[in-house]
């Protein structure tokens, strides 16, 4: 469309000019001309500004660089005491962390399988206690006693460092 | 020194090294037949053209996308919420995935009902065959990515049906599944085939296909006399009516980016039952809804491997169109492929709707 | 050519195995009709065939024998039908046998006939009324089933009914001067709800509150316990209430019942607190410091309601329009659980009590409404942005268009641009 100072074609004696096609410039012409250049330089100029407006933003990671994953930190080893639990959330659902003794740790669904409260640690019964009905679960999700039809999901639980990890269950 | 006088300085100096002389003049002299069907050759630059987008695209997914049982979904879960734009840039891949493989459907028939697989362009039409075939192919395996419950199913649906092809179904669906069932092995090869194997077959087939489309020249369909036809100039004139096509695919790509984004659904969990009314995508349903219908028994086989094998030899014939639909002269038999053509739109439209409704 | 001869030496054996098996009863009473048929036609569903005892471990009498004289003799045994009054002390001659019952389930109980002889039915069959429950009337005769199967009677689904075949039966209350419509207001209840429509089995029944074998009304004292012994927390929080002592001095059932009545047990709202159906203007004066701490209490367990109502809602339409607010909508259920422990602290009748959770409930609805309202508001960036580029896009088309036709003036293209097709 421009001419850019091309010989012109070799094979069929076309010039530079006769390649674009260009019409015979005359003033008012040359004025619709230069608006339509104008015109387009600039549609496709900010078009293009359009698209790579946010392909720019997708290349600048995200403050939080990490994807939720399969796990979910517990908190500090230290925050939690012997024979003491704490709701955490795990995906889109609470989970209830116990600590049973120094070294062991249990983690479940704390979803309460009857009516879906949730559930708590009882530290004076070693057991899990849902408050709405008295359903009452052992520390590996069975059922003791109440209206609750079916275990509470169990998780794993690690400890790295000084940090609890919760995850799912391979 | 002006802008002008600086781009030729440029030019000249590329010039003196990189000898371009003979593709300028290709592009100068290459010109696009005028006629009734001229708008079908739109349809092939709009395949490459979301053939672009998609590479572009997947490339940018590829920054943060992470191919694990653990991590896949969450990945694109962050993606979707987390990273700027990444709704967009997602939603525009997986429509114009789906766009892609339309768009290619109707290239092909264009080109069934236009006759222009005739001689010299038998090779062209087969590479052409083997690209929509890759495009399939790319569909399913990118579609197991996001590990979502519908995906999972889909593709256990997908590689269920691949087992039972007559004697290499099993050591086919062994292969695709890089085990005995759909789970992170499979995600790892999918994987694979979906950014590595499939995107260098079909950048070689493609570039051969346009190769060989440039060599040929623009097919003019056989109702229309030999002389007399006029010509448009390729470049500038098709070529800026073709920016234009191209620029309305891209407003449209963006709209339906943002008016109706691609969901997320929920992570696949292997051991829940398959949801209802599990289908796969729409450019299978045609075939499924007619593997449906085959009675499980036909006199002594399996109706499942019967309508596998009809599907395979429907395809090779299909493939072979340039062969069965060209006299010894090289004219083309236009009735019996413009009928084809139609049986065969009428089956995978009429199928295609009737997968979803019922 | 042996075989013949084998088979007549083993008949005799086979006569002696049919003859140890061997039930006359059932014998000749299939062969009967009417009433004297039905107990054989029943008992093969009987849960004690299926523990190998028959027609004779009950009635008494020789089974072995196909003559009637012999069969239903008194000398053997033979105590035909027995009298009603004479029911549960034939069924406790095996049943309160611990020893006996060990042989066949060893952790069965075995204190029925005591608990039964407690309850109103036993006293009164006792004294000679032969109209009161004995266990045939719930568990059935010839047919009995064990409870948890669900065919049987005393099944929780079945079990309201089975005792409404006397208590919902006004000609048979009569004489008893015990009111009929405690069925009929128990179906109206969450629990018969949860049972009938939910299936939950955990949902309490007739027995659940007045016991089985030892049925008798709780008393006023032991209601709230009664109650208590699932919905725990409400029943700790109403002991330490002020209307306990008052409702215990109540007559016609105190505790829970005050309220919530004993049969007809409905769903729970603010409508019990406030309004032309609240329970607590009963008592309490309209004006006085009680009627308005009621009202304040409905004032805002409807206020965080309604709140969880409209975040539900703004993130729903957030979800609908495509926009990703998952984390937001699992936090709104931190909001229901506060809503469920303002409901509970209500039963301390101490508004101070139920701040704290509405006060959180209130918090939570605030912060997943901002979060849908920022997701509605992103969405509308994002049409904007669009817009925008639509805009570009078009201008770009329209000098795209305008170009081509300065190219090609009217009536097609240049002329020097027709060459031959290939």
């Amino acid at each position: 469309m421009e001419k850019d100072g091309q010989q012109g074609c070799q094979q069929c004696g076309k010039s530079a000019e006769g390649l674009s096609g260009a019409a015979p410039s005359n003033d008012p012409e040359q004025s619709r001309r230069s608006l339509l250049s104008w015109l387009l330089g600039g549609g496709v100029a900010a078009s293009l500004a359009s698209f790579f407006y946010p392909v720019i933003h997708f290349l600048n990671p995200p403050h939080i660089s990490e994807a939720a994953v399969d796990e979910v930190s517990g908190g500090k080893v230290e925050d939690l005491k012997p024979n003491s639990g704490k709701i955490v959330r795990f995906g889109n659902k609470p989970a209830l962390l116990v600590r049973v003794s120094d070294t062991e740790w249990k983690a479940l669904s704390a979803v309460c399988t009857h009516l879906n409260c949730t559930v708590q640690y009882q530290p004076s019964t070693r057991l899990i206690w849902c408050a709405c009905h008295n359903g009452m679960y052992d520390l590996t999700g069975r059922v003791v006693s109440g209206p609750p039809p079916k275990p509470l999901d169990e998780y794993a639980v690690k400890v790295r460092g000084d940090e609890v990890v919760i995850s799912r269950r391979a | 020194m002006t802008a002008t006088e600086a781009r030729a300085k440029a030019a000249s100096w590329l010039e003196e090294r990189l000898d371009l002389s003979a593709v300028r003049e290709a592009i100068g002299h290459k010109t696009v037949p005028v006629h009734s069907a001229t708008r079908w050759y739109y349809f092939g630059g709009m395949t490459l053209f979301l053939f672009a987008i998609q590479i572009i695209t997947g490339i940018l997914l590829m920054l943060y996308y992470r191919p694990t049982v653990s991590e896949a979904f969450e990945s694109v879960q962050f993606i979707m919420t987390r990273v700027q734009f990444g709704w967009l840039i997602r939603s525009i891949h997986s429509w114009s995935a789906n766009l892609l493989i339309f768009i290619a459907f109707v290239h092909m028939f264009s080109v069934v009902f236009t006759h222009a697989y005739r001689k010299p362009r038998e090779l062209t039409w087969l590479t052409g065959i083997a690209l929509l075939g890759l495009m399939l192919f790319f569909g399913f395996s990118g579609y197991l990515l996001p590990w979502n419950k519908i995906s999972y199913f889909a593709t256990k649906v997908g590689t269920d049906v691949a087992a039972n092809a007559p004697l290499v179904g099993p050591a086919i669906a062994r292969f695709l599944r890089g085990g005995d069932d759909v789970g992170g092995a499979t995600l790892t090869r999918f994987f694979a085939f979906h950014v590595m194997i499939l995107p260098l077959t079909a950048l070689l087939l493609v570039g051969l296909h346009i190769l060989l489309v440039q060599q040929h020249g623009m097919s003019t369909p056989p109702w229309i006399g030999p002389s007399g036809v006029r010509q448009m100039r390729f470049f500038p004139n098709f070529f800026l009516r073709e920016l234009m096509v191209w620029y309305c695919a891209l407003a449209a790509l963006g709209a339906l980016a943002a008016i109706f984004p691609w969901e997320l659904g929920d992570k696949a969990d292997p051991f829940a039952s398959a949801p209802a009314g599990i289908r796969p995508e729409w450019y299978f349903l045609a075939q499924f809804y007619t593997l449906k219908l085959i009675p499980s028994h036909v006199w002594i086989f399996e109706g499942e491997i019967l309508g596998i094998l009809g599907f395979g030899l429907l395809a090779l014939g299909w493939a072979l169109l340039p062969f069965w639909g060209t006299d010894q002269v090289g004219a083309a038999r236009t009735r019996l492929v413009a009928g084809a053509g139609v049986v065969m739109v009428s089956y995978l439209a009429a199928f295609t709707v009737l997968g979803y409704v019922k | 050519m042996r075989a013949p001869f084998i088979a007549l030496l083993l008949a005799p054996l086979g006569l002696l195995a049919q003859q140890a098996a061997k039930n006359s009863c059932l014998n000749c009473h299939s062969a009967l009709d009417g009433e004297a048929q039905r107990p054989a036609l029943l008992i093969k569903n009987d849960v004690h065939t299926t523990n190998g005892l028959g027609c004779a471990d009950c009635h008494g009498g020789d089974p072995a024998s196909d003559d009637p004289g012999v069969a239903m003799n008194p000398a053997k045994g033979f105590i035909g039908k027995p009298a009603r009054t004479a029911i549960p002390k034939l069924c406790a001659r095996c049943h309160s046998d611990p020893n006996f019952m060990r042989k066949f389930r060893p952790q069965q109980r075995v204190d029925q006939f005591e608990l039964y002889q407690t309850s109103v039915h036993g006293k009164r069959l006792a004294e000679g009324d032969e109209n009161v429950a004995t266990c045939i009337d719930c568990h059935s005769v010839h047919e009995i089933r064990a409870v948890k199967d669900p065919a049987a009677p005393v099944y929780p689904l079945h079990l309201p009914e089975t005792c409404a075949r006397c208590h919902a039966d006004s000609k048979k209350m009569a004489k008893y001067g015990i009111p009929t419509n405690q069925f009929a207001e128990y179906q109206t209840s969450v629990h018969w709800n949860a049972l009938k429509v939910r299936g939950d089995l955990s949902a309490p029944t007739c027995a659940s509150c007045h016991g089985n074998h030892g049925a008798k009304p709780p008393q006023v004292e032991s209601v709230a316990a009664v109650c208590g012994s699932c919905h725990v927390l409400f029943a700790q929080l109403y002991q330490k209430s002020v209307h306990e002592p008052i409702f215990s001095a109540a007559s016609g059932g105190g505790g829970c019942i005050v309220c919530h009545s004993n049969h007809g047990i409905h769903q729970p709202s603010t409508a019990m607190l406030e309004g032309p159906k609240a329970v607590c203007s009963q008592c309490h004066d309209a004006g006085t410091p009680g009627a308005k701490t009621a009202v304040e209490m409905a004032g805002w367990l409807d206020g965080l309601d309604s709140a969880l109502k409209h975040s539900e809602s703004v993130l729903a339409e957030a979800d609908k329009a495509g926009m990703e607010v998952s984390e937001a909508q699992a936090k709104l259920s931190d909001g229901r659980d506060d809503l469920v422990k303002a409901r509970l602290a209500l039963h301390a009748f101490q508004p101070v009590d139920m701040k704290k959770p509405i006060d959180a409930g209130m918090a939570v609805a605030s912060e997943t409404l901002h979060a849908g309202q920022a997701a509605l508001h992103e969405k509308d960036v994002r049409r904007m942005g669009l817009a925008i580029s639509v805009v570009f896009i078009g201008i770009t088309i329209f000098a795209i268009w305008a170009l081509i036709r300065r190219l090609e003036p009217k009536g097609g293209l240049p002329r020097d641009a027709s060459t031959t097709p290939r």
